[in-house]
């Protein structure tokens, strides 16, 4: 975290803070105030759905609740204004974080869906508030009202408020995107299931991104509120709230902090520019002309593109890069892995798992030992994956135990699993896209049971990038990353955590037989450091060399366990694999 | 509170379909351009209104009737369509960007709308307006059921051209997989200009239809984007069919609310249901 960031901020609210005591014309003032009160709302919108992808078209209600709650209170019961705002900040939060409670929860509402669903909450309020005695459909009048005399002005009042609410706003958004929550929910905003399993609590900071966001809006709702001194249903909860900071944040670029805020800026100053006469009209049609320009010639938003290099997670050069990939002896996992070699480290008992009746394991027992390497073979459909899934909390298990160095682990959320010292890859790399090959491991390093710093977990990425040979495309996008390489970095990814138990699923799959002989080497390097290694492979060369211990699984059920070489002459096994002719044949 | 009578709980459901249908009919080619091309199309909303527009003044200035106008309405927005969509290919923009785009081209046609026809509320006129029937009990306006019997023609005949044909195969295959589809031979950028220009050509369908019963002024097309949208997302996207039966549940229930509460209470049925179905669905994982 830059301080210089933090004192340019502060240093810049002390000079606007001066600007009501100019005498602008009051026009002036109202139309800084109106600059000010969408940097508000579109930074405050941007902290949830910029960042975590989550794309609310709810905005307004939040909005929408801060502004009748100063609007009853400061109206109809005749409370002071300023104390009906930290009452607006908490009912908007309120209604987020039960809103999330309920949402967040439900894995299908993301994308488009969770839009449509916080416009529809956005109508379903409206449609209450406007039924009730809340608004009761007359609208509410605040002319009555009192403003509080912050300065010379009424309009300067409104214009310091917002200045306050702006501030603290990307104060907020600046923090959060350099703290442990912003790369979580960067992580998020790219592969939700991904960052679960790698240790990010993604529901818990999807609720806070949601109650942060929540809070501003509804202080920015509050001081609205008595700036339109008239509020009616129609026009609070309408569309237009949710799209114009949508539209704000994108083309200021939804990535960056300060994004939404450039893009409030350009945009209420392109409305207001026009706002004489005829020229409204003409001020509408430009303003989506800049928008469609923009979108076209910068789709990343203006922001990213005048800064014209991605923003990176945090500050600071990247450290000295270790030298090459046998050079880095990596670290040991745990303080002293020889000590218990042997013993048991998980133990899996008559574990289940059935997708809508499909048995995909039916009650399996599997041991596995402290420092081992576990081959897990099996036909196609067998159940190894599922194995894997279950295990790191991809899919909670449908019946049995798993205990983990003695703890029940079952029934826990994945990110926990992950900080107790399970870590996995994908079959199918899934790397997060939009970060770089570095930060994508320095999150793992940061996530899972790690749990360094920033800094550190920075440092720790590079000691594994080296480690699986990928040190040069450290700030690279995964995207530029071929098939191999992007394995290797599912591997840095999951060791970057430290964990005690590694699962690999299938990453010799696809790859020629000099990568698959470097795979071999790396697996067993990470076993000689320490951390033990289950792995699902159909590449026989490499589990006959590798494996200490092998079991096999055949239609979710345990066919076989035993060294290496003894399983694989068993005739069911070889049935299993072969058929049933060639297993005769082979006796 | 008390019932009201069944005779007008049952016009009030009439009432409910024909906007349904109305519904439907603006979210079918809003549906399909979401789910086939992956454009969420805002500017759909404008195109309907700009359509009804065109209508309304083509009926004033010439008499001729309505539908007839379509003749020359429908060509001219297929041809916005694929315009707008030619910007969407050439520049590889993403589904969410897409909407912000198409935000911008609904501000330019909504200031053009309000520069031409200003922004005052105004009605066709046409020998359809007053037009209407007694069935049993209820009464059946017919720019209503012009509507109806519309939407239902287009989104049946559209489902099958989708499900049974070549065409509609190849345009499913490249909505799921246009690298894959491409490499079986389908023309992918080809069928998606046509199918622009189709949803496009549908939003000019449903902005005449909408002009046959409803006033028009440029604020009104934001009005729509809400329901509509909630039609859409409930019929599935990329449905044909979908919409439209979507439309009719939203429509009816609204009726049906407005009828035994107050207007005002319209929205709550069909948002809950709306919430309820998203929340509760089955997850694929």
């Amino acid at each position: 975290m830059k301080r210089s960031v933090i004192v340019a901020l502060l240093a810049g609210f002390a000079l606007l803070a001066g600007v009501p005591w100019l005498r602008l014309p009051a026009f002036y003032e109202s139309i800084l105030y109106l600059v000010l009160h969408w940097v508000l709302l579109a930074t405050s919108w941007n902290i949830l759905s910029g960042y975590s992808g989550y794309f609310s078209f709810g905005h307004g209600a939040f909005f929408g609740a801060g502004i009748y709650t100063t609007a009853v209170l400061a109206g109809k019961f005749d409370w002071p204004f300023l104390a009906t705002l930290p009452v607006s900040a908490a009912v908007a939060t309120a209604l987020g974080v039960a809103l999330g409670a309920v949402v967040f929860r439900a894995r299908s509402v993301r994308g488009e869906l969770f839009a449509l669903l916080t416009l529809a909450v956005t109508f379903v309020l409206a449609t209450i508030v406007l039924n009730t005695p809340i608004d009761g459909g007359p609208g509410i009048y605040l002319s009555a009202v009192p403003v509080p005399h912050l300065a010379p002005t009424q309009p300067g009042t409104f214009y310091l408020l917002a200045l306050v609410g702006a501030t603290g706003a990307l104060l907020i958004a600046y923090v959060v995107q350099q703290s442990r929550l912003g790369v979580g929910l960067f992580a998020i905003h790219d592969d939700e299931d991904a960052a679960e399993v790698m240790g990010v609590p993604t529901f818990r900071y999807k609720l806070a991104a949601l109650a942060i966001s929540c809070a501003l809006a509804g202080l920015a709702g509050g001081v609205h509120a008595l700036f339109i001194s008239y509020v009616t249903t129609g026009e609070v909860f309408s569309i237009n709230v949710p799209l114009t900071v949508i539209l704000m944040s994108v083309l200021g670029g939804t990535r960056h902090w300060a994004g939404p805020a450039v893009g409030a800026t350009v945009i209420t100053a392109l409305l207001y520019a026009f706002t004489k006469g005829d020229l409204a009209l003409a001020g509408k049609a430009t303003t989506g002309a800049v928008l469609i320009a923009s979108i076209l010639f910068m789709p990343q938003g203006i922001l990213p593109r005048l800064l014209s290099r991605r923003p990176a997670l945090a500050p600071g050069t990247a450290p000295a890069v270790v030298p090459s990939a046998d050079a880095a002896a990596p670290s040991p996992a745990s303080p002293s892995p020889t000590a218990a070699h042997g013993t048991t480290l998980l133990r899996a008992s008559a574990v289940g798992k059935s997708f809508f009746g499909v048995q995909a394991l039916a009650g399996v027992d599997i041991e596995i030992r402290r420092g081992e390497i576990l081959g897990l073979i099996g036909p196609n459909g067998s159940g190894k994956s599922t194995f894997i899934n279950v295990v790191s909390g991809h899919f909670p298990a449908t019946t049995g135990q798993i205990q983990f160095e003695g703890r029940e682990i079952a029934r826990l959320a994945a990110h926990r699993i992950a900080h107790a010292g399970i870590a996995r890859t994908y079959q199918i790399p899934r790397p997060f896209a939009h970060l770089s090959v570095r930060d994508n491991v320095a999150a793992a390093a940061m996530f899972g049971g790690a749990a360094l710093s920033s800094p550190k977990a920075r440092q720790e990425a590079d000691h594994w990038l080296a480690f699986a040979g990928l040190a040069d495309k450290a700030d690279a996008l995964p995207v530029a990353l071929n098939l191999h390489q992007r394995k290797f970095l599912e591997l840095a990814r999951a060791l970057a955590s430290r964990p005690r138990l590694v699962l690999l699923d299938e990453v010799l799959c696809g790859l020629n037989p000099s990568e698959i002989d470097d795979a071999v080497a790396l697996i067993r390097r990470i076993r000689d450091a320490g951390t033990t290694v289950v792995f699902v492979e159909h590449v026989m060369r490499a589990v006959m060399a590798l494996s200490d211990r092998l079991v096999v699984l055949n239609h979710g059920q345990l066919l076989a366990v035993g060294p290496a070489a003894d399983v694989m002459q068993r005739p069911d096994v070889v049935a299993a694999y072969l058929g049933t002719a060639h297993a005769a044949e082979g006796h | 509170m008390t019932l009201p009578s069944a005779t007008l709980l049952a016009q009030s459901a009439l009432s409910g379909l024909f906007v349904g249908a109305l519904y439907g009919l603006i979210g079918l080619g809003l549906g399909l351009s979401w789910g086939l091309l992956r454009t969420i199309n805002l500017a759909h909303f404008a195109f309907t209104f700009a359509a009804a527009y065109l209508c309304y003044q083509l009926v004033a200035s010439t008499g001729i009737d309505p539908l007839l106008t379509l003749l020359a309405i429908a060509p001219l927005f297929f041809a916005l369509g694929v315009g707008l969509h030619w910007l969407v290919q050439r520049f590889d923009v993403s589904p969410l960007n897409s909407l912000l785009l198409t935000f911008g081209v609904t501000a330019i046609i909504e200031a053009a709308i309000q520069a031409i026809w200003s922004a005052d509320f105004r009605r066709l006129e046409s020998h359809y307006a007053q037009a209407k029937f007694k069935l049993g009990a209820l009464f059946v306006p017919v720019p209503e059921l012009i509507t109806l019997v519309v939407a239902l023609t287009l989104s049946f005949g559209l489902w099958a051209l989708l499900k049974h044909t070549d065409l509609g195969k190849a345009l499913r295959a490249a909505a799921q997989d246009a690298p894959i589809a491409a490499a079986f031979g389908v023309d992918q950028r080809a069928l998606s200009l046509l199918l622009a220009g189709t949803c496009a050509a549908l939003a000019a369908v449903a902005g005449v239809c909408l002009s046959l019963s409803f006033t028009l002024a440029p604020s009104q097309i934001y009005a729509w984007v809400g329901v509509v949208f909630a039609a859409v997302m409930m019929g599935g996207l990329g449905s044909a069919l979908g919409p439209l039966a979507a439309g009719i549940v939203i429509g009816v229930s609204e009726a049906l609310t407005m009828a035994v509460t107050a207007p005002s209470w319209a929205p709550i049925v069909s948002f809950t249901l709306l919430i309820a179905l998203l929340l509760l669905r089955p997850v694929r994982t």
